[in-house]
């Protein structure tokens, strides 16, 4: 019997004894097959004329010229500038809003204090954007809302926010911080709880205060969690909350709410150019995937820390 | 750390002021929520001239009247339940098996499958694609686009996967003596010892099914299969860009605002009573099981 007959009755028999565990493999593999893999196939329009009638396959090849159109396009360079400049404010803002209230929680000595914030704080992850947005056009307009009314004890007039350009970044970020810090700082206190106890027993016993210990103790010892959530954010960076934005923009504030994934809305689903709008979601998707794969790598090296 | 007793005046001070800052911070989480029910409850006159602050000014039911009539705004409620009791059953029934089946050792090939569950992470077509490959599939403007086309995703199979592999293979031997098959097993041994896991994923499923938006804005076209959320969008939008309906309604005893903010409580209130039950689940380290591939 040769090599390759053995194998190949191998692998009948272990396909005759372990046929189950691939019937219930199967539907999770025709998933990511049919949804997510499928349409990887179909990126490839961004390099070609894609038209509805001669299909994915039958449309000819261009290759590059959306990407060229796309850089020479304002509204896109505009895009990416915007993308770029909302993701470092939510790095230097929204990311240590978390480690931050976690800390915080932490040196609550009071159990029920430390459960009724908590029960408040996480309550605002659970309700959607189409709310969070509602509640912000509520609260910052201009005749109504509670932001105007409180200004205007002190005497400034009425400002219309969400028609000011240089408001858009402040108010998105904000809402992100109101909505999420809360929840997000859960990993960040599961962390905190693994910290050996021993290890305040006896700063405490060398007479070290609690600001010293939180710096000393439990912000080192959560340092790898912080990091894992560091590559997750740089990761998907470039998704900073696009609905919210499609929520809360408006024309006259294109100018620095329009984000790539926007753009690719307006481009691709609104005005059906979808072979241009597909080059830039790739372009999107090859940045993303550039980013986290970097991060992970800096962080192995330094930390010995990874997401895989 | 609670136990531990504040040994210096500094401590001392330090905690309370924390305990200040923190409560500042949960003041200003809770008080949308209040204005907005403040507003909801307030006559459009009130609420136009910006008066309400904390509570209601000149109490009214007349924004939830407006509301409660509108048979679009049940209809979305109801679609809303479909999409979210459906999405979830859906999504449970591929992702426990698929993640018990990626667990298993004697599964050939073992590390690329997973491999290819992973890869979504890192890699997705991005919205056009995904969108073209659903007309493709004919799922546009249909119940199950929403249902199937979201019902997986990578995080919640690796984080039910790892919390299959933690479990000890001495609690499956047994029942493998008593000549028990896969499917047994996973059902009779995996998924009563997996109830937190499985409980969370679930919970993953239905808020992003409850509050999911843009998919079934640019999906649905047809106006009796919108959820809530789209509804919701749709009046908000109108609200705010007609000031000519705006102006109109000065002086009756409803306004854009007050119409908004009673379909906001109204959509909100199904996620509070929710929240309780729910709740036991956060502090679980198990938020972070997915992370750690």
């Amino acid at each position: 019997m040769t090599n390759l007959q053995k194998k190949s009755r191998w692998l009948i028999e272990h396909f005759k004894k372990e046929w189950q565990i691939y019937v219930l493999l199967a539907p999770a593999m025709i998933w990511f097959f049919t949804f997510l893999y499928t349409p990887m196939y179909g990126l490839q329009i961004a390099f070609k004329d894609y038209s509805i009638f001669k299909g994915i396959a039958g449309s000819p090849w261009i290759g590059f010229e959306h990407f060229q159109t796309l850089f020479e396009n304002d509204d896109f360079i505009r895009a990416i500038k915007n993308t770029a400049i909302l993701s470092a404010y939510n790095l230097l803002f929204a990311f240590p809003a978390p480690i931050i209230l976690a800390l915080m929680f932490n040196e609550i000595l009071k159990e029920w204090y430390k459960k009724g914030a908590q029960t408040i704080v996480y309550l605002p992850h659970f309700i959607s954007t189409v709310i969070l947005a509602g509640i912000v056009i509520t609260a910052f307009s201009p005749s109504a809302g509670i932001v105007n009314t409180v200004l205007g004890w002190f005497g400034v007039d009425p400002v219309y926010f969400l028609s000011k350009p240089e408001w858009f970044r402040p108010i998105f970020i904000g809402a992100g911080i109101w909505q999420e810090a809360g929840f997000a700082s859960i990993v960040f206190l599961a962390a905190i709880a693994g910290v050996n106890p021993s290890l305040y027993e006896s700063a405490a016993v060398d007479g070290a205060s609690r600001w010293q210990m939180m710096w000393k103790i439990t912000i080192p010892s959560i340092l790898p969690t912080i990091l894992i959530m560091l590559i997750i954010r740089i990761g998907n960076l470039l998704e900073v909350s696009f609905e919210l934005v499609i929520l809360l923009y408006q024309p006259a504030t294109y100018v620095t709410a329009d984000v790539v994934n926007t753009f690719i809305y307006r481009q691709g689903i609104q005005s059906g150019q979808y072979d241009l709008a597909a080059a830039a979601g790739l372009f999107n998707a090859v940045v993303a995937f550039i980013l986290v794969m970097t991060a992970n790598t800096i962080s192995k090296r330094y930390s010995r820390t990874s997401l895989w | 750390m609670s136990n531990m007793n504040l040994y210096s005046r500094g401590d001392k001070f330090f905690v309370r002021i924390n305990m200040v800052l923190v409560g500042l911070f949960t003041l200003a989480t809770l008080y949308p929520f209040i204005y907005i029910a403040a507003v909801s409850l307030s006559s459009g006159m009130a609420a136009r001239s910006g008066v309400v602050v904390l509570t209601p000014v000149e109490t009214t039911l007349a924004a939830y009247q407006t509301i409660l009539v509108q048979s679009e705004f049940w209809i979305s409620y109801l679609n809303t339940f479909i999409y979210t009791i459906g999405g979830t059953i859906m999504s449970l029934l591929i992702v426990i098996p698929g993640a018990y089946a990626l667990s298993r050792p004697q599964l050939l090939g073992r590390k690329y499958w997973n491999l290819i569950v992973a890869f979504t992470m890192w890699f997705n077509a991005g919205m056009i694609p995904f969108w073209l490959n659903m007309r493709d599939l004919g799922l546009l403007d249909s119940y199950w686009g929403i249902i199937i086309g979201f019902a997986v995703n990578a995080f919640n199979i690796i984080l039910l996967r790892n919390f299959f592999e933690s479990i000890p293979s001495s609690f499956e031997e047994a029942a493998r003596m008593d000549g028990a098959n896969e499917f047994q097993i996973l059902w009779k041994v995996f998924i009563p010892l997996s109830k937190p896991a499985i409980a969370t994923i679930t919970l993953f499923c239905v808020v992003a099914r409850w509050n999911g938006f843009f998919w079934a804005m640019i999906l649905l076209q047809d106006e009796d299969k919108v959820p809530l959320q789209v509804f919701l969008r749709k009046t908000i939008a109108e609200l705010s860009d007609d000031h000519e309906f705006s102006a109109s309604l000065l002086t009756s005893a409803f306004s854009a605002e007050t119409v908004n903010a009673a379909i906001i409580v109204c959509s909100i209130i199904p996620v509070l009573l929710f929240y309780p039950f729910i709740q036991k689940y956060f502090n679980k380290g198990i938020l972070l099981g997915g992370v750690k591939e």
